[in-house]
């Protein structure tokens, strides 16, 4: 089943053409990983992917439904959650209550007004469950603000993932944290998608040992066109797109 | 516990304070009373989710001018029921007013509701048939549960019946006001505060929220408005003045707008403090802008910012 497509999406920012005609398809169940060279194209994509940015034309269907620019929360709602490059948590709230709104908001309670927060077990149960996938659970009681960097972008990836979503796009979900910890995060990532029913993963990365590790599908960009769509072992193999992605083949690392 | 303790403490000294005091400060506790409901609402707005309002003014001066309809012209005299057309009213005003503030946050948010106050202001200073113009509206001695209390003079009502009345509701206010801070609707609202890109990702739906603390707040500023108008008898246009929102704001940062008792200790340390400063001085308003400016800059989180922060909900 095809979760989510897109079909012939350009994006222009003034005359700049940041994607040119971007179709692709992504099934249920597919980790999918975008690479390219920076400035390819590859957060703009995943911006058009999601919603927040509404493309030039073309469209983007989610579940068959049209999703150009229908916005977060509706997005969040139809089963598709993202994360940001950059780290995004709430900084004075804590990581029992940041995974909190997030589970409240998928279950449609973040606007009772006179419910008991402290009562609602199923709610603490969850958030406990999600922070024990993630390797959180000692920090429940600490202010987002007081992790350490790499705690933040677990916490952030977290509260993502806390939608329980079908589809999940992440930006760059390792970008900041030793090589040494990006296995490991990932290894947190893959398990939490499985125990949620998260069906399928598309990040964006730049670290190709984590892309060959574990994507099923690597999409290539450059320039605003998606110049390869296969298997990790395809594109590794095909030294042209090796060149202009990585900028080296990869028999030369 | 021990917070516990000097909360039962307050209470008691509150609920003693008619016997123990003379009656002057007593009378200048009930507009700290009303100013504190008005704040938990206007706190509800800033403290909890961000949005720094500089015309919740219109809501107070919205609550006294129904106080004073009522009872001059509706010779409604049930202070119950002026509370509840308040609490409409501000709902009904706080409507379209909210849907257009809440697509600004930041200075711009500031400036539409400090906008939107002064409208209101025009409204009641021009529209004299309506208002009374400058003059305002009087406003009558209301009936409490029924009681009017005739045998007692206004000193009386006001230190006797109507401080254990506006403490009553003060209470009823702050425990409402405690549970919506720990709803999910106060979380998510804290969210919004702290990041309301992230808030959205993880679907709340920020700008709907943001007009329900609007129109919460409202409510609360209005039910403020009419404790407020009863012991000076008059609903006049500088209520919804620019200034007194800003005395509003000021309160808030005096108390502390992170802690959830700031609003009440704001208020009573506000009116307390004018009235000494007065009394020493027709300089008044110079010392209270060097008191705004040390606090904001030495004491950022308020008087309450002394003590230990809440414990997180």
């Amino acid at each position: 089943m095809t979760l989510l497509e897109a079909v012939a999406v350009r994006k222009l920012y003034g005359t700049f053409c940041a994607l040119d005609g971007v179709t692709l398809e992504i099934p249920s169940g597919q980790f999918v990983s975008i690479i390219g060279p920076n400035g390819a194209g590859k957060t703009t994509l995943v911006n058009v992917l999601t919603g927040l940015t509404p493309p030039t034309s073309g469209t983007v269907r989610f579940k068959g439904r049209d999703v150009g620019g229908v916005g977060p929360v509706r997005l969040a709602r139809l089963g598709m959650a993202r994360s940001f490059q950059l780290v995004s948590v709430f900084p004075a709230l804590t990581v029992r209550e940041t995974l909190a709104v997030a589970i409240q908001a998928r279950r449609r309670r973040a606007a009772r007004l006179f419910a008991s927060l402290t009562g609602d077990r199923a709610l603490w149960d969850e958030v406990a469950m999600v922070a024990a996938l993630f390797g959180l659970t000692d920090e429940l009681g600490r202010p987002a603000r007081t992790l350490a960097q790499g705690d933040k972008k677990l916490l952030d990836v977290a509260s993502a993932f806390a939608l329980r979503p079908e589809a999940i796009l992440l930006d760059e979900p390792t970008s900041g944290v030793s090589t040494a910890d990006k296995h490991a995060i990932m290894a947190v990532l893959v398990e939490a998608a499985r125990r949620l029913g998260i069906q399928s993963i598309i990040q964006v990365e730049h670290d190709m040992d984590i892309v060959f590790g574990y994507s099923d599908r690597i999409l290539a960009l450059h320039q605003g066109r998606i110049i390869a769509d296969a298997t990790p072992a395809e594109i590794r193999a095909n030294d042209a797109i090796m060149a202009t992605v990585v900028g080296r083949p990869l028999a030369a690392r | 516990m021990i917070r516990a303790a000097a909360g039962v403490a307050l209470v008691a000294l509150l609920l003693a304070m008619p016997r123990l005091a003379p009656p002057y400060p007593i009378t200048l506790l009930l507009p700290a009373f009303a100013y504190g409901i008005a704040l938990l609402g206007l706190n509800l707005l800033f403290g909890t989710t961000g949005l720094l309002s500089f015309g919740h003014a219109l809501f107070v001066a919205l609550g006294a001018y129904t106080a004073a309809w009522l009872t001059t012209r509706c010779h409604v005299m049930a202070f119950e029921a002026i509370v509840a057309v308040a609490a409409l009213a501000a709902a009904v005003v706080a409507v379209p007013v909210g849907l257009l503030c809440v697509r600004y946050v930041k200075i711009y948010f500031s400036m539409l509701t400090l906008a939107f106050g002064m409208l209101f202001y025009s409204f009641l200073y021009k529209f004299y048939a309506l208002t009374g113009g400058d003059e305002g509206i009087r406003v009558l001695r209301p009936s409490l549960l029924g009681r009017g209390f005739a045998d007692l003079d206004k000193v009386g009502f006001l230190t006797g019946p109507f401080y254990y009345y506006a403490l009553a509701m003060l209470a009823l206010a702050a425990l409402v006001m405690r549970r919506i801070a720990r709803s999910p609707l106060g979380l998510s609202l804290r969210a919004i505060r702290e990041n309301a890109d992230k808030a959205a990702f993880v679907g709340v739906s920020v700008r709907r929220y943001r007009f329900y603390a609007f129109v919460i707040a409202a409510v609360f500023g209005a039910v403020g408005g009419t404790l407020l108008a009863v012991p000076t008898g008059l609903a006049d246009p500088l209520l919804a003045y620019w200034t007194h929102s800003g005395n509003l704001v000021f309160m808030l940062l005096l108390g502390g707008f992170d802690h959830f008792l700031g609003p009440l200790v704001g208020a009573a340390a506000f009116i307390f403090l004018q009235d000494f400063v007065m009394s020493l001085t027709v300089y008044w308003r110079f010392v209270f802008g060097a008191l705004l400016a040390v606090i904001v800059i030495f004491f950022p989180r308020g008087l309450l910012g002394l003590l230990p922060p809440e414990r997180a909900a």
